[in-house]
This record gives structure tokens, sequence and C-alpha cells, in this order.
């Protein structure tokens, strides 16, 4: 490539770049050859087009998972199928409705007993750690990240299932096994995006708590968590994302019995269990249903990142009036 | 109550949440790891498993995990560092920049069930691609298309401007001050970004149970299906046939992931301090 003096300065008047607007004024002055301006602008469109996959991933998988799963609110109808209480896909009976009680009964739990562990660790790193503390504590929060679903899993069948079986006098495949194992899973998500909140919180603030007189405790509890308030709830609806998506660690442990059970020490079945369980030997409308399974558990992790862009750009304005 | 003891409490309370975190990882490796170690050997590393219980080996496993992540790695790089490229170097904030995050954002979010089902229902049955590796692979890269991303995007935003206005003040176009300037600068932290997805990929099973099947088999090309090692400890594990291979099979895939990401920490490190 030459670098003469004509190719110095890329015309592109619509870069957001202080050097290149500048030649945009001076366009007709022609500073880069016609062959460097074509070149930059067709890299340049490519770099979009790339960045444009992930548009269209999401879009593909409206179209292909849902397309497949259209029939079952057609047919059977969006009340039968979501309020339906009987999950009998082989005699035509498809109400998911204990499937989505499942799913909710083992997130809610899950966010119970995760979410103080995993605030607690985030509040933790950022104020209270020393240096050489966090050098352990964070790095274990990010492996405890990359751990894969299936071995959480295999942990909680092994280990956390007999324990809660002696406990409950059952065979410890339950909601409560869930709560556990999900309850661990989650706690990478909330406490890597609060301690990310509670760190963006300007130094001076906390240095006047202090002046005031306050200890740590009532500096945190009064001031930062108030202050990193919306970025810890955008953690623990991500959180909540990853509690309702999760699969393979849930399928291990719940027992998979498709029914509102008596007790949450009585095998549950949720929506991501059912459709791994089902998937092997469904056709049919059964199939269809389970695509319609998928495309309810798409659309609810999609509201609920929209959820949290909303907070952050409410979040942005009150910043911005105040 | 005194406000002192109150923060001595609470204090000890915040200890215990992080110290519980800590001591949960270290149950979750410890556990895998002694009940798996007295399994590995280079037979069981090295050969087929067979008969009813899948004794002997994993081999076909391992490499049918290491296939779809190499190939899902090559499919997603360059298009998310491209990608990102253009979020961080050229975009202007506007609507089609809002919607490329949210998409990412989303992408970010999918469970991996859904995934799973995209990848059944497009590569594996409209496209003909059937239970094969690459239908496995463009479904994972999906997948890691959102991390590569945002680690790329968060690696060249910390390129320090100035070294932009250097580029520029010689001359030098704003492709030649991207591809030359920018990219190698942030080079350590993309590949960590990258290391980092590959461990998601390795670890990920709902996602590869439906575009790669389930059949032991050694894949020679991209379109020939295979079980991976999430799936086998999977069926190991859920039939309760051979405990001794699923604690072997969970070692080794746990090993495979901590060396990524202890892997992608430790270039991190020592690109930092070369700089």
């Amino acid at each position: 490539m030459t670098r003469s003096a004509e190719d110095s300065q890329a015309s592109m008047p619509d870069s957001a770049d202080p050097v290149s607007m500048t030649s945009g004024e001076q366009g007709s002055l022609r500073l880069v050859s016609r062959a460097t301006h074509i070149k930059e602008l067709a890299l340049k469109n490519l770099f979009l087009l790339c960045a444009f996959v992930a548009v269209m991933g999401v879009v593909l998988i409206f179209a292909f998972v849902g397309l497949r799963g259209w029939p079952i609110f057609a047919e059977v109808g969006p009340i039968a199928f979501l309020g339906g209480a009987d999950w009998s896909p082989t005699v035509g009976q498809y109400g998911i409705w204990p499937l989505i009680y499942g799913s909710l009964v083992v997130m809610s739990g899950a966010l119970v007993i995760g979410t103080p562990l995993a605030v607690g660790t985030a509040i933790f790193l950022s104020e209270i750690a020393t240096p050489r503390v966090r050098g352990i504590v964070r790095p274990a929060v990010e492996l405890l990240a990359g751990i894969p679903s299936v071995i959480y899993g295999f942990f909680g069948l092994l280990i956390l299932r007999p324990i809660v079986a002696r406990l409950s006098d059952g065979l410890g495949f339950g909601a409560v096994t869930g709560w556990l194992i999900l309850a661990i899973m989650i706690v990478p998500t909330i406490a890597t995006l609060s301690e990310d909140a509670l760190r963006s919180i300007p130094d001076g603030i906390r240095e006047a708590s202090y002046a005031m007189g306050a200890t740590t405790w009532q500096t945190i509890y009064r001031v930062l968590v108030p202050a990193a308030k919306i970025g810890i709830i955008d953690a623990i609806i991500l959180g909540m994302g990853r509690a309702i998506g999760e699969t393979m660690a849930v399928l291990m442990v719940v027992g998979n019995a498709p029914h509102i059970p008596d007790s949450v020490t009585e095998p549950i079945a949720t929506l991501t269990t059912q459709i791994v369980m089902d998937m092997p030997y469904a056709a049919g409308m059964h199939r269809t249903a389970l695509f319609g399974m998928a495309i309810i558990l798409f659309g609810v992790s999609m509201g609920l990142v929209a959820l949290v862009r909303l907070l952050s750009k409410l979040q942005s304005s009150m910043d911005a009036g105040r | 109550m005194n406000k002192s003891v109150t923060n001595i409490i609470a204090l000890s309370i915040l200890w215990l949440a992080a110290g519980i975190t800590v001591v949960v990882l270290f149950a979750v490796i410890s556990y895998v790891f002694v009940n798996g170690i007295s399994q590995i050997s280079p037979a069981f590393i090295f050969t087929w498993p067979h008969g009813v219980n899948a004794e002997g080996g994993v081999w076909p496993t391992i490499v049918s995990t290491m296939y779809v992540t190499v190939l899902a790695m090559l499919i997603v790089a360059p298009i998310a560092v491209l990608a990102a490229v253009y979020l961080a170097e050229y975009a202007v904030q506007g609507r089609l920049v809002g919607m490329i995050r949210f998409a990412a954002d989303s992408l970010a979010s999918v469970p991996s069930i859904v995934m799973g089902l995209f990848g059944l229902a497009l590569f594996v049955e409209a496209a003909g691609l059937r239970f094969s590796m690459l239908s496995a692979a463009l479904a994972l890269s999906f997948l890691m298309l959102p991390i590569v991303m945002r680690a790329t995007e968060e690696a060249i935003r910390a390129v320090p401007k100035y070294i932009r206005w250097g580029s520029y003040g010689l001359g030098a176009t704003k492709w030649q001050t991207v591809s030359r300037i920018v990219i190698p600068a942030a080079m350590p932290r993309i590949i960590t970004g990258i290391i980092l997805a590959t461990g998601r990929a390795v670890g990920e099973t709902a996602v590869v149970i439906y575009t790669m099947g389930q059949a032991i088999n050694l894949p020679i090309t991209p379109l020939d299906s295979g079980r991976p090692m999430t799936v086998h400890l999977y069926v190991l594990a859920m039939e309760g046939i051979n405990l001794p291979a699923a604690y072997g099979t969970a070692l080794l895939l746990m090993v495979l992931i901590l060396g990524f990401n202890l892997g992608a920490r430790y270039f991190l490190r020592r690109a930092s301090k070369r700089m």
C-alpha cells in the first residue's frame, strides 16, 4: 500500500473520529485518491455486515424456532397451551402450566439463595477485600462461571441429592436440590455485574461518608448499595435469565415429573428440562409444542435483556437530570 | 446495638458470603478431581468406549469436542472481531448500532436449549447438514459471537486515543490505523476473549446434543457426527451405568476448561507485563 500524500486522509464524513471529520469539510479538495476512498468504504461496510450477523442470528432464531412452534398457538390455542394443567402429549394434552410453574419455582428459590450470596461476595470484593484476598476470590468467581453446567449437574446428582434425600426422607430429586445447584451457578453472573456497579461509584462518595464518621457497614448499606441500586437490580435480572434458561444442571437434579408437586422435595419439571426429556421421541404436534416452549423461553430471555436496557436508560437520564 | 458491633457482624457476614463462594468452587473441583484421578490413564484417554456399559476409554468424545470447538472458533473469530471493530471504531451512535447491541445482548442470554433447537431446525434439518460437526460448530458460533464481540470491543476501546492520533498524524488512513496500530495493540485481550469463549463452547451440552447427535464416532470430515465429552458425561451420569468412566470424563472436561481459563489469564498477564 502506498502512503503518498494524496493517500493520507480518508474522507469519511460520517465517521465519528475527529481526525477524519476535518477531512470531510475539505472533501472537494480530493485529499484521498478515489481508489483508497472506495477501499475504505468497502471495508467499513464489510465490518458493518459482520456486526449485522448478531441481528441476523436473533432473526433466524425467531424465524426457525418460531415457525416450528407457531402451530401450537394456532391449533391448540394460547390459553389451552399456556394455562392447561395437563401435560400428556401422548394423549393430546398440551398444557404447559405445570412446566411454567416448575420453572418459576426453581428460579425463585435459586434467586432467594443465590442473590444474598452473590451480592455479598460483590460487596466483599469491591469494599472489604485486601488486594491479596481479592486476588483469590475474584478468580474463584470467574472460574465458577467457567465450569460447565453438566459438571454442576453431576455434582448435584451425586453430592447434593443424597444430602437432600436424607434430610427430607425422599429421593432428593426435586426443587430444593435444583435451588441449591442453581444458586451456585448464578453467583458469578450476579456477583461480577454487581461488583462492576459498586466499583463505578466515585471514591469521593465513600470518603464523604467516612468523613461523617460512618462505619464501613453504614457506608455500604446507606450510601454505596443505594447508589449502585440499578446496577445490582440489572445483575439480578440477568441472573434470573440464567436461572430460567439453565438446562442440563437442573435436568439432572429435579426429577422431571411434569405435574405440580405437593412439596418442594418432590420431583418437578421445568420448561427447559421437559424439552430435553421429550425431544428424543417427540413427533408431530408434540414436537411443535416443544418448539413452542423454546420460543417462550427465548421471548422471556429477550424481555429480561430489554428490561435491563430500559433500566440503564432510565439511570442515565436520571444522572443527566441531576 | 452499638454501631461498631453492627459493623463487625455485618462485615463477618460479607466475609462468610465470599468464603462460601470460594469453598463451593473448591468443593466442586476437588470432588471431581479426587474421584476422577484414579480413572485417568493413557488407556482411558486413547481407547474407544465399548460394550453396553461404555467400558474402556473416551477418545472419540475428546476428538469430537476438540473438533467442533476449533471449527466454531475458526468460524466465529473473524466475524466477531470485525464486528467489534465496526462497533468500536466506525459506528456512530444511532438506531442501527442500538439494534446491533441489543441483538448481541439477546444472543448472549439465549438459553442454550433454545440455541440447540434452533441449530436442529436450521442447520441439521433445513440446511440439510444432518447431525454433524459443522451443524454443531455453526450453532456454537452464535453462542460465542457476543462473548468474543464484547471482549474485542472492550480491548479496542482500551487502546489509548493518542496512539490513533499519532497514526493519523503520520498520514495513515482509517483502515491502516485500525489494522496496523489498534488491533495489534489490542491483540492480547482479543485472544483472551477468544480463549474464554472457546472454553464456554467446550462445556456446552444442550446445544451440541441436538446438532452433533449422540452416536459415538470419530469425526474426520466436518459432516461427520460424533458425541462430545459433555454429552458422554451426561449419558453416563443419568443412566448410572458406568460411574467410574463418568468421573474420569468429568475430570478430563474440568481440566480442559480450567486449562482454557487459567491459560487465558496467564496469557493476559504476560502480555500486559511486556507492554
